[in-house]
């Protein structure tokens, strides 16, 4: 068994969360502070992973990171960047495709909190910053740990977006759901049955773990 | 001396109005806020913190100005030196006792101030639980603790003693006291609790849907005063029965005979207690 699309998918995960924990944990911040009007257009956006189709969000970031139009060419240009069918590409667009599932757990944790404990530390004469990192985030561990893992989850998951965006390059953009759709495609059911039994495992026991966790750290339900 | 003249539009219970204030607390006073709920008291407090902004306003701390609209003045709440105690005492969870003190301590501070603080406060044996673990009473006081580490030049009190049982409540009075004295602080509490504003401050503040009442000392807003028709003392209702209405004054419980002037009283009113109700009867 080729074990190539399964280390390319786990490095997909990873480099996905580790740049949603990067963009998440702020975008989240910022919507749990925002007051503005704005603020449901926002949301809107963020969730729209959720409900659209991934081959439609492939569609478009396949336009955008073509070479032939402006965002793409740019790439090209300015730094030799070529987005469509490389593993940077899948990765970008996994951290649009997966943001929800980071900045809604962590928004959410952030808003649970009492508006006081942020006043205190204010009143404390401590910045936005130290507020921040050391009394906000230590006290939303468990929604950390949740948008972390499902962030994970769902990168694992993935197909439409990876087949739009990367196609199907052994070693460079074939991850481990592209792999299965190959192997059924030429009638290769026991590959196929080998690649969707280690991924079927692995999403489980990642769930398991998140509701194993969440339970010990505190009550709360997921907050999503 | 520290100078407040606040107008904010406010949200009250009854529609929309106006918090419009004037006061000055005189340096190392004890002052009382005092006032039923939803009259600004907390929206005030959080105005001289800075946690709030008002459409107008000043406030000038012996002569340094923390907020001046018109001048476009308004030092955030990091830079105004106070002590804020958050009604729900606001303790970090994330950190124990001790750690929730040492992260108010300003950066170059000694830290045996800490270990100071914990031993006059009775948390020594508490410092390395987190707040979770500590009971009502233990929270408070780690919540003045903290508030005290920077060295306040006020300390804002925000209804602190309003969650805890009488005993705890007393012994948190005591301390208070104690520690308005020991680190020479102007003070200002919340409160709607006559007897301790008695104990506790020195002046009154009271205010009643966004507008000053009335201030000064204890005696002068809750007990005897002249009134127009001769000698009247203040109180609030506090149970009617057929027989008598029964007034919780600053001097305890007076029991009045109903009359044609108190019908149509209910619990919770302000009333004052006319000498011409009270009989006399000569000690023999």
């Amino acid at each position: 068994m080729d074990y190539q699309p399964l280390w390319l998918t786990l490095k997909l995960a990873l480099a996905t969360t580790g740049c949603l924990l990067l963009v998440g944990i702020p975008i989240a911040a910022g919507l749990a502070k925002n007051k503005s009007k704005f603020k449901p257009f926002l949301e809107a956006v963020i969730s729209l992973p959720l409900v659209l189709p991934p081959s439609v969000l492939g569609f478009y970031l396949l336009l955008a990171f073509s070479p032939n139009n402006g965002l793409g060419k740019f790439l090209e240009s300015a730094f030799n960047l070529r987005l469509v069918f490389s593993f940077p590409g899948l990765v970008i667009s996994s951290v649009i495709y997966s943001l929800p599932f980071m900045v809604h757990p962590v928004q959410a944790g952030l808003e649970a909190l009492p508006r006081s404990l942020r006043e205190a530390s204010q009143t404390l004469g401590k910045s936005s910053w130290q507020t921040f990192t050391q009394v906000l985030l230590p006290n939303i561990k468990p929604a950390l740990l949740t948008g972390t893992i499902l962030t994970f989850a769902h990168t694992l998951g993935e197909f439409g977006l990876v087949l739009m965006i990367g196609g199907n390059i052994p070693g460079v953009t074939k991850v481990a759901s592209i792999a299965i759709y190959d192997e059924v495609e030429s009638l290769n059911f026991s590959e196929a049955h080998r690649y969707a039994a280690i991924l079927l495992v692995i999403s489980f026991v990642i769930l398991l773990t998140v509701y194993f966790t969440n339970k010990r750290l505190s009550k709360q339900k997921l907050p999503i | 001396m520290i100078r407040i003249s606040i107008r904010k539009k406010l949200h009250l219970a009854g529609g929309k109005g106006e918090l419009n204030i004037d006061a000055e607390l005189s340096d190392f006073s004890f002052t009382a806020l005092y006032g039923p709920s939803g009259a600004g008291k907390t929206t005030l407090l959080r105005i001289i913190a800075g946690l709030l902004q008002p459409e107008q306003g000043i406030i000038e701390v012996n002569g340094q100005t923390w907020l001046n609209t018109a001048k476009k003045i308004n030092l955030p709440s990091q830079k105004r030196n106070i002590g804020f105690v958050f009604q729900d005492y606001a303790l970090f969870p994330n950190m124990t006792v001790q750690e929730n003190l040492l992260y108010a301590l300003p950066p170059k501070a000694e830290r045996s101030k800490i270990k100071s603080l914990l031993t006059t406060m009775g948390l020594q044996n508490l410092a390395q639980q987190k707040p979770e673990l500590l009971s009502g009473g233990q929270k408070q006081r780690v919540a003045l603790a903290r508030a005290l580490v920077r060295q306040p030049q006020i300390l804002l009190l925000d209804e602190p003693l309003s969650a805890l049982d009488n005993t705890n409540r007393i012994q948190l009075q005591n301390e208070l006291q104690n520690i308005h004295q020991q680190h020479q602080l102007t003070t200002l509490l919340v409160s709607h609790h006559v007897p301790e504003i008695f104990k506790l401050a020195g002046w009154v503040i009271q205010i009643d849907a966004g507008q000053l009442i009335k201030t000064g000392t204890p005696n002068e807003v809750f007990g005897i005063h002249t009134h127009h028709e001769g000698i009247a003392l203040t109180g609030e209702v506090v149970t009617l029965l057929l027989g008598n209405i029964e007034v919780l004054t600053a001097y305890g419980l007076i029991s009045i005979k109903p009359s044609a002037q108190t019908v149509g009283l209910a619990i919770g009113d302000k009333v004052t207690i006319h000498a011409a109700d009270l009989s006399l009867v000569k000690l023999s």
